[in-house]
């Protein structure tokens, strides 16, 4: 068996170090903190547009309710295995959470674009509003993000880039969530081309970022 | 060692998923102690939750008793045996610093595995990477070799000194010759132009010069 004296020395010091500490809050309870971020930005955007637009439009095109509704589920199920996977001893198994969230958004999305073609006449996004969508998600995403990540200063990833992509899916799916409220239009190709570009865009950055924003080691 | 090791948690199993199937009492070390039904990764757990509350001598039977965990780990992440007691200070030093992200209701020894399989591939990087560094020094060392090396230097400087005075018994014309395109390096028309004497004198005079010290040295003809 092994000696464990020779460490004695430095456990010693670590018990003189010894402070009482506060213990980190439980992942759905952070998860909870950020949704409430998200939900008084909904509230404020809400409080502007109105529900009616979204509400007739999601009546209009089922779809598009069902594609909110995934992004909703998508930035949820990804900011709860984001802080999952900052406690040590926590199944890497966390990061497939938001799948089931992220194929209800991508195929509601898709089945939006594929209605465009068969039933011509709808609205479609055109290049400049397509931009709107872009600088709109990946604006919101910015402070998404960035609040996610104080809320893991204290954790401990020690998988900072998988937790980092994360963080990058669950604000890109909020960000997403709340254009909703204030999109003028239906899903197009040009629409969900942009969709697609600006949640890869805030994935990548936060993935390319994460090592030195999250890791501790 | 009296503790023995135990499959739960240590097979790096987490108990995320499974909440509430391992519940462990925050309880006082001494009544922990005292609970015979609990198992080694349960007391461990009821220590740190102690510890986290600042209770000083659980922290540290805490630390004791996780050293062979810790090198357990290690060793399956296939860190050599003298280079366990590394991992183990480095992992000793990480869980003090993330003691507060430790949720007493889940396996201590889950956590604990976690952060030393970290720390031991931490270890075999590093050492990986030296090793590729240590490669190349040897290459270096064959290429140049160790000035410092004091017999080396006593060699060479030997050397140095029957060369000198092999240059300096050559026959005047040869040995201007060596001065000044060997050990000067200079050009053949800035040589003639200092010796005063033309190229073709030179380059005959050198090519002598060399063949004799050869000869001293090597006894090549």
């Amino acid at each position: 068996m092994s000696d464990p004296r020779p460490h004695e020395a430095l456990i010693d010091r670590l018990g003189t170090d010894l402070v009482p500490v506060r213990r980190l809050l439980p992942p759905w309870l952070r998860t909870a903190g950020w949704m409430l971020a998200v939900a008084a930005i909904a509230a404020v955007l809400l409080m502007h547009y109105g529900a009616d637009p979204m509400l007739r439009r999601w009546a209009v095109t089922p779809d598009l309710g069902w594609a909110g509704m995934g992004a909703v589920i998508t930035a949820i199920t990804a900011a709860w295995a984001a802080f999952a996977l900052g406690v040590p001893g926590r199944r890497a198994a966390w990061a497939w959470l938001p799948l089931p969230g992220a194929l209800l958004w991508i195929g509601a999305s898709g089945m939006g674009c594929l209605r465009t073609w068969i039933a011509p006449g709808t609205h479609i996004a055109n290049m400049h509003q397509s931009a709107d969508c872009l600088v709109f998600i990946i604006s919101f995403s910015i402070p998404l993000s960035a609040l996610l990540i104080v809320l893991l200063r204290r954790a401990f990833p020690l998988r900072p880039v998988l937790t980092a992509v994360l963080i990058g899916l669950a604000s890109a799916a909020a960000s997403a969530s709340l254009l909703e409220i204030c999109h003028a239009y239906d899903a197009a190709a040009t629409d969900l081309l942009t969709h697609a570009l600006a949640v890869a865009v805030v994935v990548a950055v936060n993935a390319a970022m994460g090592g030195r924003l999250l890791s501790k080691a | 060692m009296s503790q023995t090791l135990t499959a739960t948690g240590f097979m790096g199993l987490d108990s995320g998923l499974s909440r509430g199937m391992s519940l462990v009492r925050t309880v006082p070390v001494e009544s922990a102690a005292a609970s015979t039904s609990e198992t080694p990764d349960q007391r461990r757990a009821a220590w740190m939750a102690a510890a986290q509350a600042g209770d000083r001598r659980a922290y540290e039977k805490l630390l004791a008793d996780s050293v062979a965990l810790i090198k357990a780990a290690a060793r399956r992440q296939g860190v050599a045996q003298d280079h366990l007691d590394d991992v183990v200070q480095e992992t000793l030093i990480t869980v003090h610093r993330v003691r507060h992200t430790y949720d007493p209701s889940r396996s201590y020894d889950a956590w604990l595995t976690a952060i030393a399989n970290r720390r031991a591939i931490d270890a075999l990087r590093s050492r990986g990477r030296r090793d590729s560094r240590e490669l190349h020094d040897e290459f270096a060392l064959d290429s140049h070799p160790d000035t410092d090396d004091a017999s080396a230097a006593t060699e060479s400087g030997q050397r140095a000194q029957r060369l000198r005075e092999a240059i300096a018994e050559l026959p005047p014309g040869q040995r201007e010759a060596v001065e000044q395109l060997g050990l000067r390096e200079r050009s053949l028309s800035e040589a003639a132009e200092i010796t005063g004497r033309n190229t073709g004198a030179l380059k005959v005079n050198l090519h002598r010069a060399l063949k004799a010290l050869r000869e001293r040295f090597h006894g090549e003809p």
